[in-house]
């Protein structure tokens, strides 16, 4: 079928976005394609390094890259929105910028590693919309939706400033691939705003009122659940919903689904294996949705 | 009480710095701003930042340096390219603001006590030693870093966590440490 693909998981999805490396694996074992995570990889470096220091974050996302020729293959997925951005970034300067390259050569040499062949960096969700495609996954439902509609959000880094996943503003790879599994999308038009990143945890009360907005905007449009594709989207939409109806004195309750768990769930994955006990808010539906039922869709 | 001048005057600004910040990479398009301000009606932090992205590259291209680089406006900017795909002069603005923290950190001027800086120093010292994040130890050493109290907000947010499995409490490094890329980094001695 295919040769298959290096997988980088990244910091959060060993930590709190375990549910989004739990399900992207059950779905694409569902989907016949190999993943095989790069040995020993390291932190990607996410927006906090490159704000020390420029050579030393292009040398340390680097040393993955270097990895991964190593390997000998040449597709690496990468399911981070903030991972799948440093290393596309870091390919990008290395190639534009003499200065970084020779840095990042002289880094990487220092400690023995080879300084790497462009590969391909790619977002599962380009991968399933490219390599899998939206009719090959409508032909493999086998469990019929109940949830009512969802909101698709892409968030910030996975669709800028690179253009490989979807489009920038506008993108709709998501909602395409879910309507073939039977789960019908509302127009949300703040699917690319930021949700703040890590400004929950710093300047918390900012960070907060991002989501707030985003989650009103979702249940303004009668979404019944918001679905991202992003480890630090999913846990700030989740993670802080009882402070954002305090603070809107609205109830904005609702599942925050990875795209992996609700296909992975149509295609009839293991509830279980989806992560589907790792919700915060509104677990209770979430649990209902992706129950164990599996019932053919009426469309296909 | 001494009055003071709120205002700089040109003679004060270092123009040859705006020069240095517009041969970085990615900052190259400086000059080019029309000051339109799509950046800032963009920009979803723009409405907490003492200045607006708009005239933070403004600051920065007339070469009031200090003004710049003490701002909480580069601290805000989450990176999220908003700016940057819109900006009908292609300014990479999210690499203008990244190069302004970077040199904020070096020349000591970032906001003191300010969590965001904060986060970014303890992460760069974390995993420039062990080669991943551990984001529990991360947030526990940004709270003791800028303000503790911030720790009170997420004890909520830590139970539910470690309720639903989500929250690591091993401290994760690398095998081969030894290939973890070596700089000889002033930030590291920045505490």
């Amino acid at each position: 079928m295919s040769e298959g693909y290096l997988y980088f998981p990244g910091c959060s999805l060993k930590g709190t976005g375990r549910a989004y490396e739990e399900s992207l694996l059950t779905l694409f074992r569902l989907l016949d394609l190999k993943l095989e995570e790069l040995d020993d990889w390291n932190c990607c470096g996410a927006t906090s390094y490159m704000s020390i220091d420029e050579g030393a974050a292009f040398a340390l996302s680097a040393r993955n890259l270097a990895l991964a020729q190593k390997s000998g293959k040449n597709q690496i997925v990468v399911p981070c929105a903030a991972c799948y951005l440093v290393l596309k970034k870091t390919q990008d300067y290395v190639e534009r910028y003499p200065e970084i390259r020779d840095h990042v050569t002289a880094s990487l040499r220092s400690v023995k590693l080879p300084m790497a062949e462009p590969l391909a960096i790619r977002h599962p969700l380009e991968v399933l919309y490219n390599d899998i495609g939206v009719g090959r996954i409508r032909s493999k439902v086998v469990r019929k939706w109940a949830g009512g509609p969802i909101a698709c959000y892409y968030g910030c880094q996975a669709v800028r400033p690179y253009y490989e996943v979807d489009k920038p503003v506008d993108p709709t790879r998501m909602e395409e691939l879910l309507e073939a599994a039977g789960i019908p999308s509302v127009p949300y038009s703040l699917k690319t705003k930021c949700c703040g990143g890590s400004l929950t945890g710093t300047i918390h009360e900012v960070g907060v009122r991002l989501n707030a907005i985003l989650l009103k905007e979702a249940v303004r449009k009668g979404a019944k659940a918001i679905v991202t594709l992003c480890p630090l989207c999913q846990f700030n939409l989740d993670a802080y919903q009882s402070e954002v109806c305090k603070l809107t004195n609205q109830d904005l309750r609702m599942p925050v689904f990875f795209f992996t768990q609700l296909l992975g769930w149509a295609l009839g994955g293991d509830p279980r294996e989806l992560g589907v006990h790792r919700f915060i808010s509104d677990a209770a539906s979430a649990k209902q949705w992706l129950s164990e039922a599996k019932e053919v869709a009426a469309h296909v | 009480m001494e009055i003071q001048r709120k205002l700089k005057h040109q003679w004060e600004a270092h123009p040859e710095w705006a020069h240095q910040v517009a041969a970085l990479p990615g900052c190259e398009k400086l000059f080019s701003c029309l000051q339109c301000g799509t950046c800032s009606g963009t920009c979803p932090l723009s409405i907490y930042m003492d200045y607006t992205p708009r005239r933070i590259i403004n600051l920065v291209r007339e070469g009031f340096r200090e003004e710049a680089l003490s701002s909480q406006t580069i601290w805000l900017c989450a990176s999220c390219y908003s700016c940057a795909v819109r900006c009908p002069q292609k300014i990479q603005i999210t690499d203008v603001m990244y190069s302004l923290k970077r040199e904020a950190i070096k020349s000591r001027l970032f906001p003191k006590r300010f969590a965001i800086p904060a986060l970014s120093r303890e992460f760069y010292s974390m995993v420039s030693r062990t080669g991943r994040s551990s984001e529990m130890w991360l947030v526990l050493r940004m709270a003791m870093r800028s303000n503790p109290l911030i720790l009170l907000t997420m004890v909520g947010t830590g139970l539910n966590l470690l309720r639903t499995g989500r929250m690591a409490l091993r401290r994760e490094k690398i095998r081969r440490l030894n290939e973890l890329p070596r700089e000889n980094s002033k930030a590291m001695e920045v505490q």
